[in-house]
């Protein structure tokens, strides 16, 4: 899959003026509300028309302002999962699930099966039920399954679980990950949150006021310092790409390797050989200029910092090069002076094994 | 025991069958021209509307008298109708169905426009990203979601016919068996000194009819609205 997006649309109170790529994989739209995330995916979809610009999918032109070419929504083999399900009132869950099914253009050898669909979502048990009968997070695997039973060559999800509490969201993301790993189709996956997009996207167009500020893989984009105060969202920390090398058999507490050594998290039930993304927070990260000695801290790393931020806030973040990955600490600008830290210097990065969150499993 | 007398009986099934074809026939443009009204801008939309309008404000008489000028044997579209296609409407059954169905007109329109002005667009463009074209849209979407707002404008619409006098008179008047519809006989019995049993008869079979139809109409409606919404 190829999709090319290079579209402007004035909307009044601000302006999309966007351009990025996607391939398959899920690719985040990743911004702060009214970054012009829905507006974009909107113009996807045929649903909203660009000003000017080209949006071009599997080498097919879907819109060229320059030849006045627009498919419209139906013919574009789009999928569009909604915030609020849009399931439709009138229709069963069958009936809702079946309604692409019954309009798809051709009949692919390759496209989602509905027996396959349901068993993927588990909602087998929902079929014969009325759409007002199912929770937030039923409807929600409803339109999931509605979208690729209309065999879609691209998925659209914006911000799908920004709708349910906390715990349905963690109950929805692994049938997002897990109909990933079934069917294949890529997607355009819209949020502003960090722990969604580290449990499912693999790249990422961070989006600033309408423009794309930023893509690339996850890691790449999450971890520049220049996009601290776009990413972090008052909680800045880094994504770190690590793999389970033991399941938490020392008293609770797992190891995770990754590039520059070794993570202890307390964590249970990881299974060894899980790649997952760590996020550590530049609170949780405390600094020393020598090797600390009788600490509780577990881990423990020696880097080199490579960028220091420099505004006048009274803290600072530093960024630290761990043998190749990057942790950020936040500290005092007075520590910071004290302990003379700038570009260059050598640094061990102490950051607590309790706090760290648990990890996103990525599969 | 309340039997129908034979004259009774035909005024009512006059009755019936002229707004039952008057519906019938205007039930597909009613619908067009709310669709048009609740989703479309275009120049001469204000004048569009009041044009619908105009039987619902003019005296019904007036309207009958349109008709009468328009689809008499002499009117402008009359004679054409008769030289060509052989086709008489004044002083018949069918005429009193088209007095009735412009009468009814606005009162339909009127309804089904708010309905479908209440459906949710986004349920439509949800449609649209699962393949659906505007036309599928409409029938599989739109129209059964406003599905209540249908019922409940049809059956006014229909209460309305049945109803219908000052225009019918006029156009194609009082002929039992052909246009003596239960208001005209009604207004004929009311004429004539001594049939006050008649007419009293008359209007309590018409209150029935019309007190039927209403509840019919909230009772599907509300059956519609449940398989939407939910109870």
């Amino acid at each position: 899959m190829s999709l090319t997006v290079d579209i402007r649309k004035n909307l009044g109170a601000f302006t999309v003026d966007a351009g990025f790529e996607a391939g398959n994989g899920i690719t985040t739209l990743f911004g702060k509300s009214g970054a012009g995330k829905t507006s974009i995916v909107q113009m996807l979809s045929g649903l909203m028309t660009p000003d000017t610009g080209k949006i071009v999918l599997n080498g097919k032109t879907l819109f060229d302002s320059a030849s006045r070419l627009q498919v419209p929504a139906q013919d574009r083999q789009i999928g569009y999962v909604f915030q609020d399900a849009r399931l439709f009132p009138h229709m069963n869950v069958r009936r809702n699930l079946e309604y692409g099914t019954r309009r798809r253009k051709k009949q692919g050898n390759d496209a989602p099966k509905f027996d396959d669909v349901i068993a993927v979502l588990g909602i087998e048990q929902l079929l014969d039920r009325q759409t007002h009968q199912l929770s937030g997070g039923e409807r929600q695997r409803v339109a999931i399954g509605r979208a690729l039973l209309s065999s879609p060559r691209l998925l659209l999800m914006d911000e799908p679980l920004a709708a349910l509490d906390a715990e349905r969201k963690w109950e929805i993301i692994p049938f997002i990950q897990s109909t990933q790993r079934e069917f294949g189709i890529p997607a355009i996956y819209v949020s502003h949150a960090v722990e969604e997009v580290l449990q499912l996207a693999d790249k990422m167009v961070l989006l600033v006021d309408g423009g794309v500020a930023a893509s690339g893989p996850v890691e790449d984009v999450m971890n520049r310092p220049d996009l601290i105060r776009v990413t972090g969202a008052g909680d800045p920390g880094t994504v770190i790409p690590v793999w389970v090398k033991d399941e938490g058999v020392d008293a609770g507490v797992a190891r995770l390797s990754f590039a520059g050594g070794e993570f202890r998290v307390v964590a249970t039930g990881l299974e060894k050989g899980t790649r997952l993304r760590l996020r550590v927070r530049a609170r949780d990260v405390s600094l020393a200029t020598s090797r600390p000695k009788n600490v509780s801290v577990l881990n423990v790393f020696e880097g080199r910092v490579t960028a220091v931020s420099d505004d006048e806030r009274p803290q600072a973040e530093v960024s630290i090069d761990v043998g190749g990955a990057t942790i950020w600490s936040q500290i005092t600008r007075r520590s910071l002076h004290e302990l003379e830290i700038e570009p260059g210097s050598n640094v061990f990065a102490m950051v607590k094994a309790v706090a760290i969150d648990r990890p996103a499993i990525r599969t | 025991m309340f039997s129908l007398s034979p004259e009774e009986l035909e005024a009512l099934q006059l009755s019936l069958k002229v707004s039952f074809w008057a519906v019938g026939i205007s039930l597909p443009f009613g619908i067009l021209t709310a669709w048009c009204l609740a989703r479309l801008e275009f120049p001469g939309k204000v004048l569009i509307d009041a044009i619908i309008h105009v039987p619902l404000v003019v005296p019904p008489v007036v309207v009958g008298y349109m008709l009468l000028l328009l689809l008499g044997r002499n009117g402008a579209l009359g004679s054409w109708l008769h030289d060509t296609l052989g086709i008489t409407v004044g002083f018949s059954w069918q005429g009193a169905a088209i007095a009735a169905a412009v009468m009814a007109f606005p009162l339909m329109v009127r309804a089904i426009r708010l309905s479908l002005e209440s459906v949710d667009r986004r349920m439509e463009q949800t449609a649209r990203t699962l393949g659906a074209g505007p036309v599928d849209v409409f029938f599989s979407i739109t129209l059964p979601l406003s599905g209540s707002g249908i019922v409940a404008g049809t059956i006014l619409a229909f209460a309305r016919a049945l109803g219908e006098f000052g225009a019918t008179i006029t156009f194609v008047s009082s002929i039992p068996g052909e246009t003596t519809t239960l208001p005209l006989a009604l207004y004929s019995l009311a004429q004539i000194p001594g049939e006050e049993g008649g007419a009293l008869r008359l209007m309590i079979i018409s209150v029935t009819v019309a007190f039927a139809a209403m509840v019919a109409a909230e009772i599907i409606a509300r059956r519609v609205r449940r398989r939407i919404a939910g109870p």
